[in-house]
C-alpha cells in the first residue's frame, strides 16, 4: 500500500511540474505538439526511473555520513562526503542519459528515433536532478525511491501531454495580441495547477 | 565602453533571460513565495553566473569540444556547492527554506545557456559582464514576482506589514498557480509596452 501511496502522491499531489515548478523549460518549450510532448514524457519516466535508485545507492553507500563503514577502514567510516552530492548526482544523470541513448540506439531504433533530440536534453531537465534531491531530502529507501522516480516521471508525462493538447486547441482561439504564445501558456499552466490543487486535500 | 554597457543592460529588459529567452523559469517560480528567499536566490544566481561565465571563458581555449558540456557542468556544480555551504553555515534558516532549489541552480538553464552561448566565444571580461547582466535581469523578474506574491499572499513585504490589518492574505498567490499566472501577466505587460523583441510573432 505504501508504494501505491508514494506513486499517487508523486503523480498527482506533488506533481513535479505543477506543484514544484521543476522541468519548466522543456515543459514550455516542447509542449507545442502532442506527439513530441508524449515522447519527451516517456523519456523522462525512463530516465527518472533509472537515476533515482542509482543516485540513492551512491548517496547512501558512498557519500552520506558514515556510509563508507562497509569498507572496514576506520578513517573512511568517519567521512561525511554529502557535500559531493550535487556533482555526483549530475555526473550520474549525464552518464545515464548517455548510456540510455546508446542502448536505445542499438536495441530499440524506432524508440530512439522517436525520442530524438529530447534524450540528451533531459540531462539539464531540472525535474531529473530535483527527483534525486527530493529523494535524499525525504529519506526514501531503495524501493521507495524507485517508485518515487517512476511516479514523478508519470506526473511530468501527464502534465506535458495535457498542456500540449490544450495548446493544440488554443491555436484556433482569439487571444489578446501581447498574451499570445508564451504568456498564455503560463496562464494555462496556472489554471492546470489550480486543477491539480484539488488533489492536495487527499491524505495519503 | 558602450558595448560593455549594452552587454549589461540588454538582458535587463529587451533580452531578459526569463521572459524573453525563457531560461531558468523553474527556480524563478519556486523561490518567490516570500521576498527574503527571492533576494537570497537572486544573489546566489548572480554570483554563480558571473563566476562561471568568467571561469569558462578563461578555460574556453583549453576545453576539448566534445567534452565541453561535462566541463561546464563541473565548473557550475562546484560553484553551487560553495554557495550551498556558505548558506548552510551563515543562513541556515534560509537554506532550509530554499530546500533543493539551491542545488537546482546547477540545472538552471540560464547558467548553462550563457556559458554555451556567450562565454565559449568571448573573452573573460565581457563574459563576466554578460554573466552579471543576465544575473541581474533574472533578479529583476524574481523581485517583481516576489513582491506581488508576498503582498498578495501574506499582506507583507520583506516581513513588514503593508496591507491594512483586515487583509487576510490570498493563499492562491503563495501556491503554484498564482506564480504561473503572475509571470504570465508580467510577460504580457512586457510584450505590450516595453520591448521590441516580440514584433515578429
Amino acid at each position: 500500500m505504501e508504494f501505491v501511496n508514494i506513486f499517487v502522491k508523486a503523480v498527482f499531489v506533488e506533481n513535479m511540474v505543477l506543484a514544484f515548478f521543476l522541468g519548466m523549460c522543456s515543459f514550455l518549450a516542447l509542449s507545442k505538439k502532442v506527439d513530441t510532448a508524449v515522447g519527451l514524457g516517456w523519456a523522462v519516466v525512463f530516465v527518472l526511473g533509472i537515476t533515482c535508485p542509482l543516485n540513492y545507492i551512491i548517496s547512501s553507500k558512498l557519500l552520506a555520513e558514515g556510509a563508507l563503514a562497509w569498507s572496514g577502514v576506520d578513517a573512511l567510516a568517519k567521512l561525511d562526503l554529502s557535500f559531493l552530492n550535487f556533482i555526483c548526482f549530475i555526473a550520474v544523470i549525464a552518464s545515464t542519459v548517455q548510456l540510455v541513448e546508446l542502448i536505445l540506439d542499438k536495441f530499440f531504433p524506432p524508440l530512439y528515433s522517436a525520442l530524438g533530440i529530447f534524450l540528451p536534453l533531459i540531462t539539464v531537465n531540472c525535474s531529473i536532478l530535483g527527483g534525486s534531491l527530493f529523494m535524499v531530502q525525504r529519506e526514501y529507501n531503495l524501493a521507495e525511491s524507485t517508485v518515487y522516480g517512476i511516479g514523478s516521471g508519470f506526473g511530468f508525462l501527464l502534465a506535458i501531454a495535457g498542456l500540449a493538447a490544450i495548446r493544440k486547441k488554443l491555436r484556433y482561439s482569439d487571444v489578446p495580441h501581447g498574451l499570445r504564445g508564451i504568456g498564455m501558456t503560463f496562464i494555462l499552466t496556472g489554471l492546470m495547477a489550480i486543477g491539480f490543487l484539488c488533489f492536495s486535500g487527499i491524505k495519503l | 565602453m558602450a558595448k560593455t554597457k549594452e552587454i549589461i543592460t540588454d538582458p535587463l529588459s529587451d533580452n531578459n533571460p526569463i521572459t524573453v529567452q525563457m531560461l531558468g523559469i523553474c527556480s524563478a517560480l519556486a523561490v518567490t513565495a516570500t521576498m527574503q528567499t527571492t533576494l537570497i536566490m537572486s544573489v546566489a544566481v548572480v554570483f554563480v553566473l558571473t563566476v562561471s561565465n568568467t571561469v569558462i571563458s578563461l578555460l574556453r581555449n583549453v576545453i576539448p569540444g566534445n567534452i565541453r558540456m561535462i566541463v561546464q557542468m563541473i565548473v557550475i556544480a562546484s560553484l553551487v556547492i560553495v554557495v550551498d555551504m556558505v548558506l548552510k553555515s551563515f543562513a541556515f534558516e534560509m537554506s532550509k527554506a530554499l530546500s533543493v532549489f539551491v542545488g537546482l541552480i546547477i540545472t538552471n538553464c540560464i547558467v548553462m545557456g550563457r556559458a554555451e552561448a556567450f562565454a565559449m566565444q568571448n573573452g573573460p571580461k565581457d563574459s563576466a559582464y554578460d554573466g552579471l547582466g543576465n544575473g541581474l535581469g533574472y533578479a529583476v523578474i524574481l523581485i517583481i514576482v516576489g513582491t506581488f506574491r508576498e503582498i498578495l499572499g501574506a499582506g507583507t513585504w520583506m516581513g513588514f506589514k503593508v496591507m491594512p490589518e483586515a487583509y487576510l492574505g490570498n493563499g492562491l498567490a503563495v501556491l503554484a498557480p498564482g506564480a504561473f499566472i503572475i509571470i504570465g501577466l508580467i510577460i504580457w505587460v512586457q510584450k505590450q509596452f516595453l520591448t521590441k523583441a516580440f514584433e515578429d510573432e
